[in-house]
């Protein structure tokens, strides 16, 4: 079988992209199978932060995996800049999860003490800070914030540039990309495999099945499992002002161009999911309290998408034992992860092998029997 | 450039634009009443710095942003001009630490 490439990425979301610039990188023949502008992009609704702190409660594998990323994204973002001629302006300077009563903020300690009592956890610095504490160094903070949770590791980017410089970093080192080009079928054959669609179809060494929800679709035909579900995210964008917050939150950021974004984080408090009136409501009145004088500003979107959210929330990236060659990506934090996807899970893909560390993020993990 | 209609006859209306004196109509949005005092552009862009003066007249290109008694980013075209307003053109973006506090809704 005379293969059209080397390896082919199923989706063009920042996951696909980001392994597809790091397989480029490291010279392999890319072709990258998109959908077109209707697809179900998480990657449109990002957030656009590069996050360390909290996360990996449950798996503290998952709280390296962030910090590697994160420790990469500066070298990431260089590179980027490198090939695509387009600054996605990555800034870290460390970031504040704000809390709003005595009980938030007891709930953020705790959970930063449970996630480092973690066997393996990595032990990185952070401060916890009383209201004065933390508008000394955020001036804009309102009366109601009780206190914060600081953290030298987390950082942002540009949301928008950041998309546009993967696409545009991968057309130059050579992907072939083909939109429009929804996947029925991946068939493993005997050295390779064939991927089909109603556009024909293409015969490719290797497979990486990044195509966020459809990877729930898509796994089982090569033997791999994703079971990821939707989790509908929102977000807030104002009219640009001049810049006001020097450090991002967990749920509001001043973009580098002046617009301020307002989010619901996954891991904030349990507080999620459901796109509702109420729940975007309650999102700018929060903000509005960490922060007052955003009631002043303007109000230029609302939109929403869903993050591709695996029933533990944490990423799933294993290769088929059935059929070798076959790899599934998937996760929900696209941005923070990017670093290390180009930089460390395409050259694990090249290779042909995940290493013995990431074994955990195996979807295996998922098939513990219901305790009766 | 832009001349008021002959039938325009309603109310006059003091104002000022970037400090200078200048008078309009009752009933004149403020976009409309900048044109007709000679008014070519009204701020510069936050990213490019490129100058912008109003455009489409019906709120949706946002290319009349202007600050309006201390508050920033006002649309000209949907706000009526009212008697004593300052009106000033925009450097960049809206700085919010010189404005007046606005109260959040309830």
């Amino acid at each position: 079988m005379k293969h059209e490439a080397d390896i082919t990425v199923i989706g063009g979301g920042l996951v696909g992209t980001a392994i597809a610039f790091g397989l480029a990188q490291d010279g392999a023949r890319v072709m990258m199978l998109d959908e077109g502008d209707i697809a179900r992009r998480a990657s449109r609704a990002n957030f656009a932060l590069v996050w360390v702190q909290a996360k990996g409660i449950g798996m503290p594998e998952y709280a390296t995996w962030s910090k590697v990323s994160a420790d990469g994204w500066a070298e990431f973002a260089e590179m980027l800049a490198d090939v695509s001629d387009i600054d996605v302006a990555f800034e870290r300077p460390g970031g504040f999860m704000m809390c709003l009563s005595e009980a938030e903020m007891e709930a953020r300690v705790r959970g930063m003490k449970v996630l480092q009592a973690q066997p393996g956890a990595p032990l990185y610095p952070y401060e916890i800070l009383d209201h004065a504490q933390t508008k000394k160094r955020m001036p804009a903070i309102g009366p109601d914030v009780v206190g914060s949770v600081y953290c030298d590791l987390d950082g942002h980017v540009n949301s928008l540039r950041l998309f546009r410089a993967l696409h545009v970093a991968i057309a130059r080192l050579g992907v072939s990309y083909r939109p429009e080009h929804a996947v029925e079928a991946i068939v493993p054959e005997k050295d390779g495999f064939r991927i089909r669609g109603p556009w024909g179809e293409v015969a490719t060494g290797r497979v990486v099945i990044a195509a966020g929800l459809d990877n729930a679709r898509l796994a089982p035909m090569v033997g791999l499992l994703a079971p990821v579900v939707p989790s509908k995210g929102q977000i807030i964008v104002t009219e640009k002002a001049a810049r006001f917050l020097d450090y991002p939150v967990s749920t509001v950021r001043q973009t580098d161009e002046g617009g301020v974004m307002v989010g619901d984080s996954q891991e904030d408090l349990g507080f999620d999911t459901q796109v509702t009136y109420p729940v975007i409501s309650l999102m700018a009145q929060r903000a509005v309290r960490m922060f007052p004088a955003l009631a002043g500003l303007n109000v230029v979107r609302t939109w929403s998408a869903s993050r591709v959210m695996s029933p533990d929330g944490f990423p799933i990236y294993e290769q088929s034992r059935q059929f070798p060659g076959a790899f599934v990506a998937t996760c929900h934090s696209g941005v923070t992860l990017a670093a290390a996807h180009a930089l460390r899970l395409a050259i694990y893909i090249q290779d042909g092998r995940l290493p013995e560390q990431m074994a955990c993020f195996s979807a295996r993990r998922l098939n513990v029997p219901q305790a009766a | 450039m832009f001349r008021r209609l002959p039938e325009s006859d309603t109310a006059t209306l003091r104002f000022k634009i970037d400090g200078r004196p200048a008078t309009g109509r009752a009933g004149e949005s403020v976009a409309a009443a900048m044109l007709a005092a000679g008014v070519v552009t009204c701020r510069t862009t936050p990213i490019g710095g490129q100058k912008r003066a109003p455009y489409c007249l019906m709120g949706v290109c946002f290319e009349c942003l202007v600050t309006i008694d201390g508050i920033g980013n006002r649309q000209a075209c949907l706000i009526p001009l009212t008697e004593g307003m300052d009106i000033r053109s925009q450097d960049g973006a809206r700085d919010m630490a010189g404005e007046p506090v606005t109260e959040a809704a309830p």
